[in-house]
C-alpha cells in the first residue's frame, strides 16, 4: 500500500485545532436490522449545507449476513497518529471498523469516497474466538499499538466461560493480533474504554454479560444489582489494571467513558443508566487525586418521572415511573459541554462541565420518550427516545439517533418501530434547539444506532498535544 | 590532498546526517514540544531534547563500538567495510519492502524519551547509517598515519584512534541532530504553533530507506578504491 506523503488532513495535534478544522460533510450512521433475521448496514448522510440532498441518506451499504447487531464502531486511524511514539503518522482515516455484537463478526468499510462506501474486509467470528478467546466486540479506538476493540463476552456459547476484555488489531492489515490485558485485576465485565495517551492511562466500564442483554434486560438481575457497576483504571502501555472503583452496587450499568479531550487534564465522566434505589440516572466524574490514586464522585442526578402504570410498558408498570435511562453521553472537544441522552424520559440534556465537579444544566430538548412521546418541531413523531449522541468537532451541532439495542427497544417501547436521526443546534452561550429541517427516517426494517462524522468527532479522536 | 578532501567530505556527512535525523519528526522533536506543553513549563522542552539526544547517542555508540572491536580483532578491514556496507544496504531494502514501524516502540512509556529514542534509532537504522561513514574515516586516518611508525605500538595507537573516532562521530552526529531538532521544536513552540506538526511532517519512509542504500553503496564504492 502506497502511503501518502503528508499526514491525513483530518489528524489534528490538539483538540483546539480539530475544532478549527473544516466542518463535517457526511455522517455515517449504523443501521441495524429490526431483528436478527434482517441485514444490518451503514448509511451515509449528506451534511453539506448547500447540497440538494442535505440531511438525506445518500448512500447505503447493507451487509450480506443477518443477525450481526451492529452497535458501536470507529476509525482505523485518528489524531492519535500524530504522536511520533506510535509511528503511524501516514495512515489514512479511511476505514470504519464495525463489529456485530450479536454475531461477533467484524466488517471493515472503506469510506474514502463516502458516496461509494463499500465493504473492504470481513473478519469472521471464528477468527475472533480463536485468536482472542473473546466474543461480542463493541467499542473501537485507534491507539499506540493499533486498533483496540473492547468485547462484551468471553469464551463459550453464551460468552460467560471466561471474562471479556480488549483485543488489538493491526491498523493496516486488520489482522487480529491478540489480547490486550496482561493483568486484568478484578475486571470481569466490559463495555466502553478510552484513554489519555500522553498520560498513559486507560479507563474501562461495565455493562453486563451476554445473557444479561442479548434477549433484553433481565429485571431480576437488575433489581438484584447484578449488572456492572465498577470502572477500571489501567496502565495503558503496561496493559495492567491498576485500580478498580466500585461506584456502588445500586449504580447499575456504568456505560460510556468520556475523558477530557485536552491531554493535560486527568479527569473524565462516566454515565450510569439507572440507580436501582430510586430509578435516577447518574453521571460520575472520575479524576486522579494529588496522591496519584483515582477517585470518582456522583456529580449529576436525573430524576424519574411519575407516570400512570397504565401508560407504561410491562417492565415498568410496577414502578409507576419512567426512569431517565442515561444510555449515552458525549463531551464537546473544548471539554465544556457534556451531552446526556435520557432515552427513557425522552430528553437530551446539555451540561456545562467547565467545572467538572459542579455541572450546570445549560440546555435541554424534549423528544419522544416513554409515555410522553414529544413530537419533533416539524410536527412529526419521534420514536423511542434520544440515544446515541455525537457532537460536531466545532461543538455547534449535536446529532442523535433513537435505538438502544433491538431487544431492549421492544421492551421499553413495545408499540414503536423505526430508526430516526435528528440534529440540534448549540447556542452561542449554550442552549440546545432542535433543527426543524433535520429529520431522517431510516429505511423500513432498520434501526439507527451510533453516528460517526466524516473527519472525526467528539468520541473518536485522541489527542497527543494540549490545546494552547 | 585527495585524502584530505575525502576526510572533510566524510565529516560533513556525519554532520548532515545528524541534521537530517534531527529534522525528521519520527526521531522525536514533536515530543519535546508536547512535553513543554503538557508540563506547562518551557524547561521541559530542552530536557526532553536532551533525553532524546542521549538515547540517540547511546544507540550510535552501541552500533559503532562493535565495528571498532572488529577492526581491532579481525584486522580484515576491507572485508569488514564491504560487510558493513552490505548490512546497511540490506537494512535499506528491508525498510523499503517492510515499511511497518515496530510495535514494541509503541509500548514504551511516553515519559521514557531516552529509551524510546535509543530503540527508535536502532529500529530505523539511524545508527547503522553512520557505519560506512565511520569506517571511511578510520580508513583514511590509517592511511595518513606515519608510515615510519610500525609495529605493536602503532597498532595500539590506531585502535585507540578508532575508538575516539567512533565517539567523536557519535558526538558530532548527535550534536547536529540535537541542534536541528531543537531549532524546529523551538520555532514550533514559540512561533509556528502545533499546526506545523501535521503540516510539515513529510513521509520520509522511502527516502530514509533509500538514504541507507545510498550510504551503503557509497561505502562499497569507497572500499573498492
Amino acid at each position: 500500500m502506497n502511503k501518502p506523503m503528508k499526514p491525513d488532513p483530518t489528524f489534528h495535534a490538539s483538540p483546539k485545532l480539530a475544532m478549527q478544522a473544516p466542518v463535517e460533510n457526511f455522517a455515517f450512521t449504523i443501521m441495524l436490522g429490526k431483528d436478527a433475521s434482517q441485514h444490518d448496514g451503514l448509511a451515509v448522510i449528506d451534511l453539506r449545507k448547500d447540497s440538494q440532498t442535505y440531511g438525506e441518506i445518500v448512500h447505503q451499504v447493507m451487509v450480506p449476513t443477518t443477525g450481526d447487531e451492529f452497535h458501536h464502531f470507529g476509525w482505523n486511524a485518528c489524531s492519535s497518529s500524530l504522536s511520533p511514539l506510535s509511528g503511524h503518522a501516514f495512515l489514512e482515516r479511511r476505514y470504519l471498523i464495525v463489529p456485530g455484537i450479536r454475531s461477533s463478526r467484524i466488517y471493515i468499510f472503506d469510506v474514502k469516497e463516502p458516496l461509494e462506501a463499500k465493504i473492504h474486509k470481513v473478519i469472521e467470528p471464528e477468527e475472533v474466538f480463536a485468536k482472542t478467546g473473546y466474543s461480542r466486540p463493541h467499542t473501537i479506538h485507534c491507539g499506540p499499538e493499533g486498533i483496540y476493540v473492547s468485547t462484551l463476552g468471553g469464551s463459550g456459547e453464551d460468552g460467560t466461560e471466561s471474562p471479556p476484555g480488549i483485543f488489538i488489531m493491526d491498523c493496516e492489515t486488520f489482522d487480529i493480533i491478540g489480547r490486550y490485558e496482561m493483568d486484568r485485576g478484578q475486571q470481569d465485565k466490559h463495555y466502553d474504554f478510552w484513554w489519555n495517551l500522553p498520560q498513559d492511562y486507560m479507563v474501562s466500564s461495565e455493562w453486563g454479560l451476554p445473557p444479561q442483554f442479548e434477549n433484553g434486560v433481565v429485571p431480576e438481575d437488575l433489581l438484584s444489582n447484578k449488572y456492572g457497576h465498577s470502572i477500571h483504571f489501567w496502565d495503558l502501555r503496561a496493559r495492567k489494571n491498576i485500580q478498580t472503583i466500585d461506584l456502588g452496587e445500586n449504580y447499575q450499568m456504568a456505560l460510556e467513558i468520556r475523558p477530557a479531550h485536552d491531554p493535560t487534564k486527568s479527569y473524565g465522566f462516566c454515565g450510569v443508566v439507572v440507580d436501582t434505589t430510586n430509578l435516577q440516572g447518574a453521571i460520575f466524574t472520575w479524576w486522579r487525586g494529588d496522591d496519584g490514586t483515582w477517585q470518582a464522585k456522583k456529580v449529576i442526578t436525573i430524576d424519574p418521572r411519575p407516570e400512570d402504570p397504565e401508560n407504561l410498558p410491562d417492565l415498568l408498570k410496577g414502578f409507576s415511573a419512567v426512569p431517565p435511562l442515561v444510555t449515552d453521553i458525549d463531551l464537546s472537544l473544548d471539554d465544556k459541554y457534556l451531552y446526556v441522552a435520557c432515552w427513557g424520559l425522552g430528553e437530551m440534556h446539555q451540561y456545562d462541565v467547565s467545572d467538572p465537579f459542579n455541572p450546570v444544566l445549560a440546555g435541554k430538548v424534549e423528544l419522544g420518550g416513554i409515555a410522553r412521546e414529544t413530537n419533533h418541531p416539524n410536527g412529526k413523531e419521534f420514536l423511542y427516545g434520544p440515544q446515541m449522541v455525537e457532537v460536531s468537532r466545532d461543538g455547534k451541532r449535536v446529532y442523535w439517533t433513537n435505538s438502544l439495542y433491538s431487544t431492549w427497544d421492544d421492551q421499553f417501547y413495545p408499540h414503536q418501530e423505526g430508526g430516526q436521526m435528528v440534529m440540534a443546534n448549540v447556542g452561542e452561550n449554550g442552549g440546545l434547539t432542535l433543527d426543524p429541517n433535520f429529520y431522517i427516517n431510516f429505511p423500513e426494517n432498520t434501526r439507527a444506532h451510533q453516528i460517526r462524522l466524516e473527519g472525526g468527532d467528539c468520541s473518536t479522536d485522541s489527542f497527543c498535544y494540549p490545546s494552547v | 590532498m585527495m585524502e584530505y578532501t575525502s576526510l572533510t567530505a566524510l565529516w560533513w556527512a556525519v554532520i548532515f546526517s545528524g541534521v537530517y535525523h534531527g529534522l525528521n519528526p519520527g526521531m522525536g522533536w514533536p515530543l519535546a514540544v508536547s512535553a513543554a506543553l503538557m508540563e506547562q513549563k518551557f524547561s521541559a522542552l530542552p530536557k526532553a531534547l536532551l533525553l532524546l539526544a542521549v538515547g540517540h547517542l547511546v544507540a550510535m555508540i552501541a552500533i559503532l563500538a562493535p565495528f571498532t572491536m572488529m577492526i581491532w580483532l579481525i584486522e580484515k578491514e576491507y572485508q569488514i567495510r564491504i560487510g558493513a556496507s552490505l548490512i546497511v544496504i540490506g537494512m535499506g531494502i528491508y525498510l523499503l519492502i517492510n515499511p511497518k514501524h515496530p510495535r514494541y516502540l509503541a509500548r514504551v512509556h511516553p515519559a521514557k524519551l531516552g529509551l524510546w529514542s535509543f530503540l527508535s534509532a536502532l529500529a530505523h537504522g539511524a545508527a547503522l547509517m553512520l557505519v560506512p561513514i565511520y569506517l571511511g574515516i578510520c580508513e583514511i586516518a590509517e592511511n595518513t598515519s606515519n608510515p615510519m611508525e610500525i609495529g605493536h605500538a602503532a597498532a595500539q595507537n590506531l585502535m585507540s584512534n578508532d575508538l575516539s573516532t567512533a565517539l567523536l562521530v557519535s558526538f558530532v552526529h548527535t550534536i547536529s541532530m540535537g541542534f536541528s531538532g531543537a531549532v524546529l521544536a523551538l520555532f514550533v513552540y514559540w512561533w509556528l504553533g502545533l499546526k506545523f506538526i501535521s503540516k510539515a511532517w513529510f513521509n520520509l519512509d522511502k527516502i530514509w530507506a533509500l538514504s541507507l542504500i545510498l550510504v551503503g553503496a557509497f561505502g562499497l564504492y569507497f572500499s573498492a578504491h
